[in-house]
């Protein structure tokens, strides 16, 4: 009975002591020793998922690395694997099929994004419910997308078709959206567009939901026009945020292959074989491994440069 | 008190004997294999089939089935990790090569030799295409377990119309009937392109087209090889200037456009098995290459099977040939079941056992099953099936095929869908990828 009772005493005296001595200890560190105790679980897991792998595909570039033959003996090769990515044509033309499609995906998401938000942010009755309406595409994931617009497609069935044949009074099979050379670059454009635009809109929202309304106010007292507002208020206040999903959407769609492999699997021919579809068949179709991470590195390099420059005239736009 | 002790004991006792007796069979369901293939028709009969193996020997069957278009990705990638998933496996003929020389499969051959398996009892081409690596040699890592070949099924209904019959003779001087030829082909093929049969428009021919895995290889090689494509010079291997482009082979290659560009339905620039079995089904079609594997299936479908369908091999030119399909079934280096996955394939050589796999509709290589005289009558599309497996061609199965097959595809599909370039600047640039290939490869 007596070492019953004592036990709980006990155990409260030493759980009370812990905390107090772990306090005492923590106390006598530093605040730059106690900001790094608080980071470093999630800089050792950043080093283990990010850096490493980025340091081993580094050194794998360099390397005739094949992951399916692991019993095949490693060669250095130097340059060979960067040099050999650099001039082959093939490679060269997936970069253009890339550019293309970053370019007009966000030229035109940016457009109509921003008319979009610019329309929603009038507050309509029901905008909310539109609002929610627009933004259902980016709820959607990419490879429900790609699949549903593959069908969506169809020459002789698709609803896509079917429209557009109605429209024009022309035979639904008379096109081939994913099928044609011509038209198979802007059916990718279409489809991230429809699924993306919703995103740059809300981005857009929130710059215009940010300025003030004394400003428009005032320009109204000085009696400034709509376009004089929109061009010398709203666009300048509304730039950093369009920017924003500017960077944001041509680092995604840069890497793009989800979508566009569901929806053309690189085809006809080449036509949209982009980037990451090349690479993809590089390092798990035909096991380049060494090869293939010279071209992830290249591709890392020239995302990580363009959106190093993107981000310095950023910064000098908000300072404006 | 001395009692209540021995009645506790006797408690235990009994428990244990209990736990013993419930664990004596779960320990036999624990032995179980897992067998790796493509999702599909055959693998459903051999599901039915390998019942037999468990009744016969408690050993549990599991199975991990993966549609075609990501079969390859996902079995390659298993076995260059040496995973453990599958204890057996049913790889692709052209897997061979690299699974031998990554020693991703066990070589067979002492386990042949100990057990009486005798390569002789199987169909010489299914042992070289899914057996034997090096190729003529006699060095076994697979069973040959399902024959496969690409064939072709037509619309027998609409063949036999009379008022069809009688218009296809006015336009071409001969009957209609299964084409046997390429040029015959492709003049049924013209004639039934747009026709409107029963209020609904036709197409002609339905062919591979499939960019991203193998389709358009596929389909395109069965052009080639009649025409008289060779993947090397066989006295000199891996040289293949003037064999891979010989003018034969160009003229394949135009016919094969040439018959996608006249004769197929719209959109079809990315189909490959599952989409031609969809057409066909769905009438859109009067005529269908795909593999034998699913004809079968299609045999017994209510609407296009029966008495409307009809199948016929692969048409010839100058050679007769077609593309080799199936697969052997191996086992894999790094199961921790070994044994029981060889008393596996032990029992899937038996005879009874194969005869039994071709009455579900898997394709028996046994020639138990092939050569008994009733077995080209015993279904509609048996007799064709021994001639296609009698002049079969494979692709190339050395350890870098899918480098050898990418380029391929890509070639290919910017000739024949693309339209870029002529069919000899795709066969020279063919040449130009797979001899940097083999040059990678220490191989020229």
């Amino acid at each position: 009975m007596t070492e019953t009772s004592s036990l709980p005493f006990l155990s409260v005296g030493t759980a009370a002591e812990a905390p107090s001595q772990f306090a005492g200890r923590l106390r006598g560190l530093s605040d730059r020793a106690m900001a790094w105790l608080f980071i470093a679980p999630t800089i050792l897991l950043l080093l283990a998922i990010n850096v490493f792998p980025l340091l081993w595909t580094i050194e794998l570039s360099f390397t005739n690395y094949r992951a399916n033959r692991p019993n095949a003996p490693l060669r250095w090769v130097g340059f060979d694997n960067y040099a050999s990515i650099l001039s082959d044509s093939d490679v060269w033309y997936a970069m253009q099929a890339t550019a293309h499609f970053v370019v007009w995906t966000i030229t035109l998401q940016v457009l109509l994004g921003f008319g979009l938000a610019l329309l929603i942010n009038r507050r309509f009755r029901g905008h909310g419910f539109w609002t929610t309406v627009i933004l259902l595409p980016m709820m959607l994931s990419p490879a429900v997308v790609g699949n549903f617009w593959t069908f969506l497609f169809q020459p002789q069935t698709g609803l896509f078709n079917t429209a557009i044949a109605f429209v024009t009074g022309s035979d639904p099979s008379s096109f081939q959206m994913i099928g044609d050379v011509g038209l198979a670059p802007w059916s990718i454009i279409l489809v991230d567009t429809w699924m993306w635009t919703p995103y740059v809109m809300l981005i857009c929202l929130a710059g215009l939901r940010s300025i003030p309304d004394d400003i428009y106010e005032a320009a109204e007292i000085d009696r400034a026009s709509a376009w004089r507002r929109f061009w010398s208020i709203t666009l300048p206040m509304v730039l950093p945020f369009l920017m924003l999903a500017v960077l944001f959407r041509g680092i995604e769609n840069f890497k793009m292959f989800d979508m566009v492999n569901l929806l053309t699997s690189g085809g006809p021919g080449s036509t949209t074989e982009v980037a990451s579809i090349t690479l993809k068949r590089e390092a798990f179709e035909k096991w380049r491994t060494g090869y293939s991470s010279a071209f992830a590195i290249i591709l890392f390099v020239t995302v990580f440069g363009l959106a190093n420059i993107y981000v310095k005239a950023l910064n000098k736009v908000k300072q404006r | 008190m001395r009692a209540r002790a021995t009645v506790q004991v006797l408690g235990v006792l009994g428990a244990f004997g209990l736990a013993a007796a419930w664990a004596g069979p779960a320990a036999a369901q624990d032995r179980s294999l897992t067998l790796c293939w493509a999702a599909w028709d055959p693998a459903n009969a051999l599901v039915e089939l390998s019942k037999d193996f468990t009744t016969k020997t408690g050993v549990g069957m599991k199975f991990e089935f993966v549609p075609w278009t990501s079969y390859a990705d996902r079995f390659l990638n298993e076995l260059n990790s040496k995973g453990k998933l599958c204890d057996l496996i049913i790889g692709d003929s052209q897997w061979i090569g690299g699974s031998a020389e990554n020693g991703h499969y066990v070589k067979l051959n002492d386990f042949f030799a100990k057990e009486g398996i005798k390569m002789d009892d199987f169909m010489a081409a299914t042992v070289l295409g899914y057996s034997e690596w090096p190729k003529h040699s006699p060095n076994y890592w697979a069973l040959p377990a399902m024959g496969d070949a690409i064939g072709w099924t037509y619309r027998k209904d609409w063949f036999s119309r009379p008022e069809i019959q009688a218009e296809f003779k006015k336009q071409y001087g001969r009957d209609l009937a299964p084409p046997k030829t390429w040029d015959e082909l492709k003049q049924v093929a013209e004639f039934f392109q747009g026709r409107e049969i029963d209020g609904k428009k036709v197409y002609g021919a339905y062919i591979y087209t499939e960019r991203g895995s193998e389709g358009i290889t596929m389909g395109v090689t069965n052009a080639l090889y009649t025409f008289g494509f060779q993947y090397q010079d066989p006295k000199k291997p891996y040289h293949m200037e003037g064999f891979v482009n010989s003018p034969d082979a160009v003229k394949g290659l135009e016919f094969y456009k040439s018959l996608y560009k006249c004769c197929t339905a719209p959109g079809l620039t990315n189909a490959y098995m599952q989409e031609g079995l969809d057409a066909f089904k769905s009438g859109q079609v009067a005529m269908q290459m795909n593999f034998f594997a699913f004809f079968p299936g299609l045999y017994k479908d209510p609407n296009v099977g029966g008495d409307k369908i009809g199948f016929f091999v692969n048409p010839s030119e100058k050679v007769a040939a077609t593309q080799l399909g199936g697969q052997g079934i191996s086992v894999v280096a790094y199961s921790d079941h070994r044994d029981d996955a060889l008393q596996y394939i032990k029992w899937f050589a038996q005879p009874d056992v194969q005869k039994k796999w071709w009455s579900l509709g898997g394709y028996s290589c046994h020639k138990a099953v092939l050569n008994d005289p009733e077995f080209p009558k015993s279904t509609p599309f048996a007799a064709d099936f021994l001639t296609s497996m009698g002049m079969v061609v494979d692709f190339w199965a050395e350890p870098s095929y899918a480098s050898l097959l990418l380029s391929m595809q890509k070639r290919m599909h910017d000739y024949v869908i693309a339209d870029q370039g002529t069919a000899k600047q795709a066969l020279d640039l063919l040449i130009k990828d797979w001899t940097k290939v083999f040059k990678d490869d220490g191989k020229l």
